[in-house]
């Protein structure tokens, strides 16, 4: 071929080239994404505009701009209660799991017998259902004839309490039972984390006669910096948005003492008058919450890699 | 091990960040202190083993008495001391739960098991397909418009079912789909989970591979199906197994969705049984329903640890 006949035909050549691969790009995405966005994109869309209407689930919604955040915030105090407990689980649920899981991720990660065993136990009970777990928790945390305050007993405590039936007790139980469950899955991501550490440091470290404790502080906790930074962000985002749990262990009860944020949705929406557009007001509270952290991630992502 | 291994003894090249106790001491160090740390890292040894079998026991003790109580006659469950181990092993509470009459409807544990085999294979099978075709456009074909596309995904990953579950419902029930099993299917089959997966996957492929198949003259699609998705087998399996228990376990979907007790799926079945004034009396066989709903997971999971293991450190992302 001459370089000579033209110039506009290589140009043309590659817009077609683009084409085509547009074309075969999206044959490839069209399964997935057309269902993707049916199910997932529209319906965040249709959210930022129902936000905004009343809207019950007969009938057409009613715009009325602010007045659904108006309320929520200003006269509804079980809202507000559904957001303190909801920061209520994740201060407590946060700092437990995290420490929990990067201590197991520690004892774990060396080569000894055994360990892939309690590797897998740990592991465990976050791929069993959540409806089978909440049942055997709520039966073992029976305030009389419970295993749980049986053995409180036995060491002494006198008067044990009285856990998803007492106000006061039904979150701290709602909060073990999901720090059990959650703890060997970020364990895992720590394990991984771990291994990026390289081994010189620990050799080296050893050589300099440094104490388990000083190798743990100066290798191991700026070593899995990224893993923990990942690992924060994400578990902040699963506590704000807690629900199933909750919803099976004790259904947002005693009162509204476990009521979050999700539970109100879903009360608001699916149970009496279907409040949809009131629910979604909340709903959107909560999308804002979850970015605002995810965004958070980002920038400071971002920043760290610089 | 390089030269500049300090160690003097021969020991396997283990390229992982262990916090291993210490190796041994360096040759010209007398014996009595090396005997001294060797006899501390025994106790040291011990005691790790004694710390983490306790561990263990809270771990799993749930599940010890889940099992020993699905044994155990109704009034057996909760005594003063617990027992562990049933007295009589009523083996016929596994008899009895598939037949046995509650208030609210009659336990249909056949047909809840059956509803949630169908849908966690189904929707496994689609999540494979559709995540891995889409993720090989997303990973190997460059064109205008993909970074926004796979930037929708991300995005999405992070907002909670919740807070799109009202205008999802909607669309839902305006096409007539609730109380239908194909809900719960389009619910879960098309995620941006499997898409994340297999991209991140894909992208460890050396790209020579599929451009030396192109100059052979291998179209895309073949190249997707004869290259990339016999390379993938551990991703695959990790998605399959990670998108079939997810399914298997899902309660909130098939809660809101499904209404009809026939349709329902184990977990909301057993929510009703622990729900009825009737079959919340009926301890032992509560458990035995627990039971049947933990087990195929559980022996999925034994089976194929690796990948669940795998999958979720290459994601990074809830199962």
């Amino acid at each position: 071929m001459t370089t000579a006949t033209t110039t506009a035909r290589p140009v043309r050549r590659r817009s077609r080239l683009r084409r085509r691969n547009t074309l075969l790009g999206l044959s490839f995405i069209a399964p997935n994404f057309i269902g993707f966005a049916v199910i997932t994109l529209v319906p965040i869309l249709i959210l930022f505009y129902v936000a905004f209407t009343q809207w019950y689930a007969v009938g057409t919604p009613k715009w009325t701009g602010l007045a659904n955040f108006r309320k929520l915030f200003l006269h509804d105090s079980t809202f507000i209660d559904a957001l303190i407990n909801t920061l209520y689980y994740t201060a407590a649920h946060l700092p437990l799991t995290l420490a929990a899981s990067l201590g197991l991720a520690v004892l774990l990660n060396r080569k000894m017998r055994g360990m892939a065993f309690f590797r897998t136990a740990a592991f465990f009970p976050y791929v069993t259902s959540i409806v089978a777990i909440a049942l055997v928790w709520n039966l073992m945390f029976s305030p009389d004839t419970g295993p749980i305050n049986q053995l409180l007993r036995f060491i002494g405590l006198s008067d044990p309490p009285g856990w998803t039936v007492s106000s006061t007790w039904a979150m701290p139980a709602v909060i073990i039972v999901g720090t059990w469950r959650e703890m060997g899955y970020y364990m895992l991501l720590f394990l991984a984390g771990l291994q990026t550490i390289p081994a010189q440091l620990y050799e080296a470290a050893q050589v300099d006669g440094a104490s388990a404790w000083s190798r743990f502080w100066h290798i191991t906790l700026p070593g899995l910096r990224p893993t923990t930074f990942f690992i924060t962000v994400m578990l902040t985002i699963e506590s704000m948005k807690v629900f199933d749990l909750v919803f099976v262990m004790t259904a947002g009860g005693p009162g509204t003492s476990t009521l979050v944020i999700s539970q109100l949705i879903w009360r608001r929406a699916f149970e009496g008058e279907g409040e949809f557009g009131y629910a979604s007001a909340i709903a959107l509270v909560l999308f804002v919450i979850c970015l605002g952290f995810t965004l958070v991630q980002f920038v400071i992502n971002r920043r760290s890699e610089k | 091990m390089t030269a500049a291994d300090p160690g003097s003894e021969p020991r396997p090249a283990v390229p992982t960040a262990s916090a291993a106790p210490a190796q041994p001491a360096s040759p010209d160090q007398p014996a009595a202190p090396a005997r001294y740390h060797r006899g501390r890292r025994l106790t040291g040894r011990v005691l790790l083993y004694l710390g983490l079998a306790g561990f263990a026991a809270f771990l799993l003790l749930p599940f010890f008495w889940m099992v020993s109580s699905s044994l155990k006659a109704n009034n057996e469950v909760f005594t003063i001391p617990v027992k562990w181990i049933p007295e009589v092993f009523h083996w016929e509470n596994y008899v009895d739960i598939w037949t046995v009459q509650i208030s609210a409807a009659a336990s249909n544990m056949g047909s809840w098991l059956k509803n949630t085999m169908i849908l966690s294979v189904v929707v496994t099978l689609l999540q494979l397909f559709t995540g891995s075709f889409a993720a090989y456009g997303f990973s190997r074909i460059r064109f205008p418009g993909r970074d926004t596309l796979f930037l929708a995904y991300i995005a999405t990953i992070a907002v909670p079912w919740q807070a799109y579950m009202i205008p999802q419902y909607k669309l839902m029930s305006q096409v007539h789909l609730t109380d239908t099993l194909w809900s719960i299917i389009i619910l879960q089959a098309f995620g941006a989970f499997g898409v994340f997966l297999m991209k991140q996957f894909y992208e460890t492929i050396p790209e020579e591979l599929s451009e030396s198949a192109r100059l052979d003259g291998l179209s895309e699609y073949g190249i997707y199906w004869r290259i990339m998705l016999p390379l993938s087998g551990p991703a695959i399996a990790s998605l399959a197994l990670l998108t079939f228990v997810r399914t298997w376990n899902d309660f909130l979907g098939p809660k809101l969705y499904l209404r009809s007790p026939q349709n329902y799926t184990i977990q909301v079945g057993l929510k009703l049984f622990q729900a009825d004034p009737m079959g919340s009396s009926l301890y032992g066989l509560m458990f035995a329903g627990s039971v049947l709903s933990v087990l195929p997971v559980a022996v999925i999971f034994l089976l194929g640890q690796r990948y669940f293991v795998e999958g979720v450190a290459t994601s990074g992302l809830k199962g």
